[in-house]
Formats: C-alpha cells, sequence, structure tokens
C-alpha cells in the first residue's frame, strides 16, 4: 500500500520520533509490510516540480492513494482562508489540500495531537484558528466534517500523541496493511485502541507511592506526581509505562508528570501542567472509573497507612531506604 | 534560459519544516533570491497570559527537532528571570541532554536530509555515483539505515534521563527532574561507546580525534576514510566549496554552559576576526515580514501578524540583525567563533563544504564532551537545586541549537508570561530583506547559483538551501 504523508501546522516531531522506531528501523518495518511512501517530506528524494505534479495527480484522482498521513493541525485563520499555511510552491493552502486528498485516500491517518485534535498548535488565543482534521478539541468537526468517511468507510484514524510513539504510528500502518484496521478497534476519540485501551498509570513506576497517596511535593522527588505536581497518569490513556519510550523509560519514569498529551485539548488544562489544582485540599481530577467517596476513603485510609519506607522515599530524588530484606527462615 | 525568468521552488523536502524559494534567474545564475517561511503558528501569542512555567510545556512543541534546544532555552530564561540558579549537576545532565540532540540532528542532516541528494539521477557518470547510491539513496541507503539505529539508540540517552524525545520535560529553571544513579551512568557510558564505534566503524571511518585534530583545508582534503572521505569526493568534483559561500559573519551564543564557561564559546567572528558578542545589539526588522509593529530588541518586540499579507512583506519570517547586520548561524559559526583552527581555516571559505564539514567536526568534538559530562556525573549529588516559579522579572536565555543561536526572552509580571518572544537559528539564517533591502544570509548565498537548463527545482539551490540544515517550524515559531 502507498502512503502519503503531509506535514501541517506541527512540530514535525512525530516524524522525528517515528524515527527512533527500533527492531526494526522505521524503513526497514515499513517496507517488510509492504508499505511504501508515495512522499514523504523528511524522508523522500522529490523535491519541488514532481512533488506537485504527484500531489495533482492524486487530487484528480488519476494515482491511487492508499494511506494519507497527515502530520500538524490544519491552520484555518487567517479569516478561513487556511493562508498561514500555503504548501509551499502550490499557491493553495494546506487546508484546501487536505480537504482535497482526503476523499481520495482509502485510510486518513491524524498523526500527533495537532493533527487528531489541534494539539498545542491550537493552544491559548489559538492564533492560527488551527483545528485537527476531523475534531475541533474534543468536538466532532474539523478540517474534515463531522460525518467524513475515507473510502475504506473508516473516520480519521487518531494516532494521538505529543509526540506519537513511534510503535503507535507503525503499529497502526501495520494494522491497515494487514486489514485489520475495523471502526471497532477505534476507540470514542477514534484512536487506535491498542494502545488507548491502557492508561498511562498501568506500569508506572510510582504505583507503590500511588497504593498510599505518598506524594511528591516538587519536581526530581520520587513520589507520586498526582496530588501536588499535576500528573493525570490515571486518567490519560496511552501504554507510555508497558512499551516504554526510547529504550523503555516514559514522563513518569523520567520524574515529571503525565500532561495527557493523548487526549484532545490536553494543551489548555485550565490550570499549570505540573500543577494540580484541588477543591478543599483534595485533587478534582479522579482516576478513571473511580467513584470518589470510595477514592476519598481508600486516599485516607492508605495515606494512614504509609510504610515509613515509602513515606521517605517519596520525598526523596533516590531510594533513601530500600525494602527490607527477610533473613533465613 | 530567458532572461528574467522567475522559479518558485517548493514544497522544498528534507528540511524541518515547509518552505518556498522564489528565484530571479538570468543567463543560468540566480540573480536573486526571497525565501519563504510558509507556515504561522503564532507560539509567542499562545503564551500571554499563561503561568511561567508553562513555557516549559509549550515552547519545546515549537520544534520537534530542536525540542530540547527550546526546553533548555525556556528554562534559562525563566531562571534568568527568577533569579533561580540550578544544581551543577543539574546543569551538566542538562547539557548532555542538550549535546545528544544537537548530535543526532547532525546526524540526521547529513544521512537524511542533505546526503540522498548525490544519489540522484543527475549524477550519473560521477565516479563516486554508485558509492552515493549504495550509501545514500533516500529511503534505502545503507548509510542512511545505519545511521537511523545509531541515532535512535543514542538517543536512549535522552530516554533514560529525559523520559522521552522529543518534548521533555526533564529540564527545569533548577536542574533535571531525575537523578541518574550509578548505574544509569555507566549505562550511558556504553551507549556512548557504541556510538562513537559507529562513528569510527562508518561516518568517519577512523578515529575521531583524528578528525578533530586536522587544522588546515589541506588536511582536510587528504581525510581517505568513511562517509566523510565520500562527501569530500563528492565536493571536490560538484565544486561545494565554492558553491552558496556567505558573508563571513558568525553568530553563536556558546553552547553547554558549565562552572567553567561554555563548551563552544560566545562570540561572533567578523570580516576573518573575533568579536564581542552584544546581545542588546540584536534587533528584529519587520519591513519585508507579513508582521505588523516596529523594528525592535526581542525584549521589546512583539508577534502580531497581518492577516492581509500585504507587500512588501513576503515571509512570516522576521529579519533578526545584530547591530543592523544579518548574521549566519550553526555549527559552523559555532566552531569558528570556538576558534577550531579546521574551522577558522573554512571561515572563508563559507559554502555548502564549509557547512557541512563544520557539522561532521562538530559530531566528533561533541562526542568527546558527552563523554566528559557523564564522565564526570556524580551519581550522589542533588540535581535540582531549591527554587520557586518566578513571579516577576524579565529574562533571556541564550542557548545554542544544532542549527545555532536560539534565544529566548520573557517578561513575568504577577507569576503570569505578559511577553515572550523566540528568535531561533532559521530566522537568522532564512530572514528576509530588511529596511535597507539587505537580504538574509541564504538570501545572499543564493544569488550566483548555477540554474542549467530545464530545471524547475536547481539541485545547486537544493545543496545550498540544505547546507543550511533549516529549521522552518522554528523559523517562525
Amino acid at each position: 500500500m502507498n502512503i502519503l504523508w503531509l506535514q501541517s501546522g506541527g512540530c514535525g516531531g512525530c516524524t522525528m520520533s517515528l524515527l527512533c522506531a527500533e527492531d526494526p528501523d522505521v524503513l526497514t518495518l515499513l517496507e517488510g509490510a509492504g508499505l511504501e511512501f508515495l512522499w514523504h517530506p523528511t524522508l523522500s528524494e522529490a523535491s519541488g516540480a514532481p512533488v506537485r505534479h504527484l500531489l495533482e495527480d492524486l487530487r484528480m484522482g488519476h494515482a491511487p492513494l492508499d494511506i494519507l498521513c497527515v502530520e500538524g493541525s490544519v491552520l484555518r485563520g487567517p479569516n478561513g482562508t487556511g493562508r498561514f499555511h500555503m504548501l509551499s510552491g502550490t499557491g493553495r493552502s494546506m487546508l484546501d489540500w487536505v480537504r482535497d486528498l482526503a476523499p481520495r485516500a482509502a485510510h486518513v491517518v491524524a498523526v500527533g495531537t495537532c493533527a487528531t485534535y489541534g494539539g498545542i498548535t491550537s493552544a491559548g488565543e489559538n492564533p492560527s484558528d488551527a483545528v485537527g482534521l476531523q475534531y475541533d478539541g474534543a468536538h466532532p468537526g474539523g478540517a474534515l466534517a463531522a460525518g467524513f468517511r475515507s473510502r475504506a468507510g473508516l473516520p480519521v484514524i487518531n494516532v494521538a500523541g505529543c509526540p506519537t510513539h513511534p510503535d503507535w504510528v507503525t503499529e497502526t500502518l501495520l494494522m491497515i496493511a494487514a486489514g485489520e484496521m475495523h471502526a471497532e478497534a477505534l476507540d470514542p476519540y477514534a484512536r487506535p485502541r491498542f494502545y488507548a485501551d491502557h492508561l498511562v498509570h498501568h506500569a508506572c513506576p510510582k504505583n507503590e507511592f500511588y497504593e498510599y497517596k505518598a506524594s511528591a511535593t516538587r519536581l526530581s522527588e520520587m513520589g507520586c506526581m498526582m496530588e501536588h505536581l499535576g500528573c493525570i497518569g490515571t486518567q490519560a490513556v496511552g501504554d507510555c509505562n508497558i512499551r516504554g519510550w526510547n529504550g523503555g523509560s516514559s514522563c513518569t519514569r523520567a520524574g515529571y508528570p503525565c500532561i495527557n498529551c493523548t487526549a484532545p485539548e490536553f494543551e489548555e488544562p485550565g490550570h499549570g501542567f505540573s500543577e494540580t489544582p484541588k477543591f478543599a485540599g483534595i485533587p478534582l481530577g479522579l482516576p478513571s472509573d473511580m467513584p470518589k467517596a470510595w477514592f476519598m476513603a481508600l486516599a485516607s485510609l492508605s495515606k494512614a497507612a504509609t510504610p515509613p519506607r515509602i513515606a521517605a522515599n517519596a520525598r526523596a530524588d533516590r531510594i533513601v531506604v530500600p525494602p527490607s530484606v527477610k533473613g533465613p527462615k | 534560459m530567458m532572461s528574467g525568468a522567475r522559479l518558485l521552488v517548493g514544497p522544498f523536502n528534507r528540511v524541518e519544516g515547509d518552505l518556498e524559494v522564489t528565484l530571479d534567474v538570468a543567463e543560468g545564475r540566480v540573480r536573486a533570491a526571497r525565501v519563504n517561511s510558509p507556515l504561522f503558528r503564532g507560539f509567542e501569542r499562545m503564551l500571554l497570559g499563561k503561568g511561567a512555567m508553562d513555557a516549559l510545556t509549550i515552547t519545546p512543541r515549537i520544534c520537534g527537532i530542536c525540542s530540547i534546544s527550546q526546553s533548555a532555552a525556556a528554562a534559562r530564561t525563566l531562571a534568568a528571570a527568577g533569579g533561580i540558579t540550578p544544581a551543577p549537576e543539574g546543569e551538566k545532565a542538562a547539557a548532555l541532554l542538550h549535546a545528544v540532540e544537537n548530535v543526532a540532528d547532525h546526524m540526521t542532516h547529513f544521512n537524511l536530509f542533505f546526503m540522498p541528494d548525490f544519489a540522484r539521477a543527475d549524477y550519473a557518470g560521477q565516479g563516486w555515483h554508485a558509492r552515493a547510491v549504495a550509501r545514500f539513496t533516500a529511503m534505502t541507503g545503507t548509510g542512511l539505515h545505519a545511521a537511523i539505529e545509531a541515532r535512535a539508540r543514542l538517543l536512549h540517552i535522552v530516554g533514560l534521563l529525559g523520559g522521552k524525545w522529543p518534548h521533555t520535560m526533564a529540564i527545569q529553571p533548577g536542574g533535571v527532574t531525575r537523578a541518574p544513579t550509578m548505574r544509569d551512568k555507566l549505562r550511558m557510558q556504553a551507549g556512548l561507546r557504541a556510538f562513537r564505534a559507529y562513528l569510527e566503524a562508518q561516518m568517519f571511518g577512523a578515529p575521531l580525534e583524528d578528525f578533530v585534530a586536522l587544522d588546515s583545508i589541506t588536511a582536510l582534503e587528504r581525510w581517505t576514510t568513511g562517509d566523510v572521505a565520500l562527501f569530500l569526493e563528492i565536493a571536490a568534483t560538484a565544486g561545494l566549496a565554492d558553491m552558496g559561500r556567505g558573508a563571513g559573519r558568525y553568530l553563536s551564543f556558546g553552547a553547554y554552559p558549565g562552572p567553567e564557561g561554555h563548551a563552544f564559546a560566545a562570540g561572533l567572528w567578523v570580516n576573518g576576526a573575533p568579536a564581542l558578542l552584544d546581545p542588546a545589539a540584536i534587533t528584529e526588522d519587520l519591513s519585508h515580514a507579513w508582521m505588523l509593529g516596529r523594528t525592535a530588541h526581542p525584549a521589546a518586540g512583539e508577534t502580531v501578524p497581518d492577516a492581509a499579507m500585504r507587500a512588501p512583506g513576503y515571509s512570516w519570517c522576521k529579519a533578526p540583525r545584530l547591530g543592523g547586520l544579518p548574521f549566519e548561524t550553526g555549527a559552523l559559526a559555532r566552531q569558528v567563533v570556538d576558534g577550531h583552527p579546521l574551522a577558522r581555516a573554512l571561515a572563508t571559505e563559507g559554502g555548502v563544504r564549509a557547512r557541512v564539514i563544520g557539522r561532521l567536526l562538530e559530531i566528533a568534538r561533541t562526542q568527546g564532551i558527552m563523554e566528559q559530562l557523564v564522565a564526570g556525573m556524580i551519581p550522589e549529588a542533588c540535581f535540582m537545586a531549591d527554587w520557586t516559579a518566578p513571579q516577576e522579572g524579565t529574562g533571556a536565555g541564550l542557548v545554542e541549537a544544532a542549527r545555532g543561536a536560539l534565544g529566548h526572552w520573557c517578561r513575568i509580571e504577577g507569576g503570569r508570561i505578559v511577553s515572550y518572544q523566540i528568535i531561533a537559528p532559521t530566522t537568522w539564517n532564512f530572514s528576509p530583506r530588511d529596511v535597507q533591502g539587505v537580504p538574509g544570509p541564504l538570501e545572499a548565498a543564493l544569488v550566483g547559483a548555477e540554474v542549467r537548463a530545464g530545471e524547475e527545482t536547481p539541485l545547486a539551490v537544493q545543496h545550498i538551501v540544505r547546507s543550511f540544515d533549516p529549521c522552518m517550524v522554528c523559523t517562525v515559531h
């Protein structure tokens, strides 16, 4: 199957992340699955005129397009013209290109939270009037209508993440190539369930601290970051701590909070990214599927039961009290 | 070619982000060039009214390839505004994170962005073409695959210290969020040994210290091993030394600060001699940008896009000037300013070859810096100072991204950002004309480039543009 990859109003970081795929490297992996790039802005030889001809052929339906990948938000400004990003050399806005090419594609894949929901490019006053391909934040309907379906009958497949994990992208493409990408494979925000059915909390190394609400109070301390430092890994979808990034790490493994970057509107949490909003001392956000009364009851109980080892380590930047070791029987 | 022809070149790929170049061509040469950065997102406006610390989450996302550079600049800006001194070991760890990104970017540039052009059919018949095809054909070259793998493994160091790449939040005004253990230190040393082995087996084909010891262009041209030798052979026949020569004015903010100063010095190189850098002399000229407002120092600057995109504007990019002059920035500039003898010898040449060699030299030198940083790391030490978020103040954070001088300037009132201005390396290099009509460094370097009959996307233009390793997403941000 062929892939056309376009970069719109984003940072290019999802492609840079994609190049971190390992075992095997991304090029070998895609080639092995019979996937080839018609054009990719970072990887292809062709520049300028041949690319313009290719895009025109695809737009007119003169050449088949299997997978359209778009990285970056689609900019609608100024005043709905899309001229904050004119695709260079073509005299047309990326907004127009995306609207023309998407219906030609068997599958449309939005790569990264900018392309899926608008993401960081739509932060603050959203100066460029950025939206996702099929969502405007959490609301259906973006550069493409809410009812848009690609030739294969699917909505835009939303590989959200800021950046995306390289495997989220490659495995989505592998599933498409294998004919295994169906509506049931996507969650309510059209994210592939193979990673969106997990929470960042799963396999977080701070889980023991979480169990006792033994909390870090400043960045660099080892404790759980939910209570004070803005971590929303208990609500954020993603298998970050299960599969690991760049050799097996993750945000929480490196000691900073999960900011829910796979979610619509993560860019506007309504509070500082490393602060937990509270009411009467209680964090406002609860772990997914956790009844509030039970959470409060368990939290106060477990806090009271915190072993000294865990309390000490939570406030230190390294293990100061190791687990006790049992002597011989 | 007819006199007065105009070429519009784009989409311009194998650069980071989108780029459009308009060329006035006569008698087979570029007579004038105008560079358009066609993407405006408006990060400086997004930051207004945000809590100061949010800059650490938002600004790295300006760029997926210079993400740690943006992060380091933001952390230093906030530290300056809040009078915060980072823990010395934290500063070391931040420098290591930054060095890894810069080296990874140089790898990406050489192998994925720059060299694939020489595998093009246009060069069939050259003695080196078959080797360039085998090694650097886009998507399939053996050199390209090896580089992607080596780069991915090198970035495990960022994984270990920073959680992920790009877009880590590990670098903070007071240090870094994770204190590495002795096991981490040994693992990073093992990773660096593996990276050195790749460089010495494939890219350089010899000990890195031998390349670092080169002190003249003659010595450089005698280099016979690795991908570097293939590049030099190509450079000699394709005329890359004389192609795309710059004005010889170089700017570096200084890279990897430590207790004994920067590992690569800050300063200027003008007319063949060093000069002092005065950041107060920086201005951004808006005369040919689609921006409203006046020329100002970034501490007093603003970003108001002209939605009507009126002439004479032709780019979203502002035109930074230092003492009223355009400056080239990047690895070559950094090495020239730092005083490396080979770089100084290449400073006057200042074309495509010099820029590429500047980057290769920096890979070899930075490997040594990374090894020293890890070797000197003290796992028992504190990696994060006590600090609180700045409430009032102004600050600047000047760092060196892979592509050159990156500056952030902010003003904080009541804990909120009331002004945030950013000048990225490619803002300098790919700036449009200023009010005097003086073109930016790339625009000037393109004048005289060969345009062969029938070429719609001239090869020489591509080589020159890519020799700067532009990052277009940073340029306008």
